[in-house]
């Protein structure tokens, strides 16, 4: 499983998102610190999620961080986050 | 982890900065765009802050990320408390809160201007 395959699962596991994507930029950070050929390395991912309804900004990046402990500890240097509720989305 | 020596070494800074940023590289020559984001926010508002470099400090580099339960780099605490990193500054930068925010802890910030 790719690393972006193994987020794709664990945040739909743990967020029953209505809409998730998931980007792999680690090209536009080549040569940085942290960055490894092959990419997987830095991730912008958007997530919406009724979960975050009543969450402060911090909450809702602790819930995503949680999910994905293991991929922040290995193989994820970056990880750039936008989580909204349906509400907000769609405004 | 997060030794008693360097949560100390934390506390300290948190405290006697009402504004603190632990970041890569320094204000005026940030090693990472997410620190840079930060940085530019901050000085676009007039805030005065001081930079930690967790490059060159490898205890604090590790230590920060138990100390505030948040895995990456940059961190911006204000008045000791955790504010967030750059997705969440700069968030709060285009709403208008983080001026506000600023503004009601007592620290001087401009206005954004749009």
């Amino acid at each position: 499983m790719t690393v972006a395959e193994s987020i794709k699962s664990k945040l739909t596991a743990a967020l029953a998102p209505s809409e998730l994507e998931i980007e792999d930029e680690s090209h536009k950070h080549a040569g940085h610190s942290g960055w490894r050929p092959g990419g997987e390395t830095h991730f912008r991912v958007r997530v919406t999620s009724t979960l975050f309804m009543g969450k402060s900004r911090v909450d809702r990046h602790r819930l995503v961080h949680a999910a994905l402990q293991e991929e922040l500890a290995t193989q994820v240097h970056a990880l750039a986050l936008e989580l909204k509720t349906p509400d907000e989305q769609s405004r | 982890m997060l030794d008693e020596a360097t949560k100390k070494r934390i506390d300290t800074e948190v405290t006697e900065n009402d504004v603190l940023l632990f970041m890569k590289g320094t204000p005026v020559f940030p090693q990472c765009g997410f620190s840079a984001v930060v940085v530019q926010v901050l000085s676009h508002l007039g805030v005065k802050f001081k930079g930690v470099n967790v490059l060159e400090d490898p205890d604090i580099r590790e230590g920060i990320k138990d100390y505030s339960s948040w895995p990456t780099i940059p961190q911006l605490y204000v008045k000791g408390e955790f504010v967030g990193g750059c997705d969440i500054i700069r968030e709060m930068f285009e709403t208008g809160e983080l001026a506000e925010m600023f503004q009601t802890r007592g620290i001087d910030a401009k206005h954004p201007v749009a």
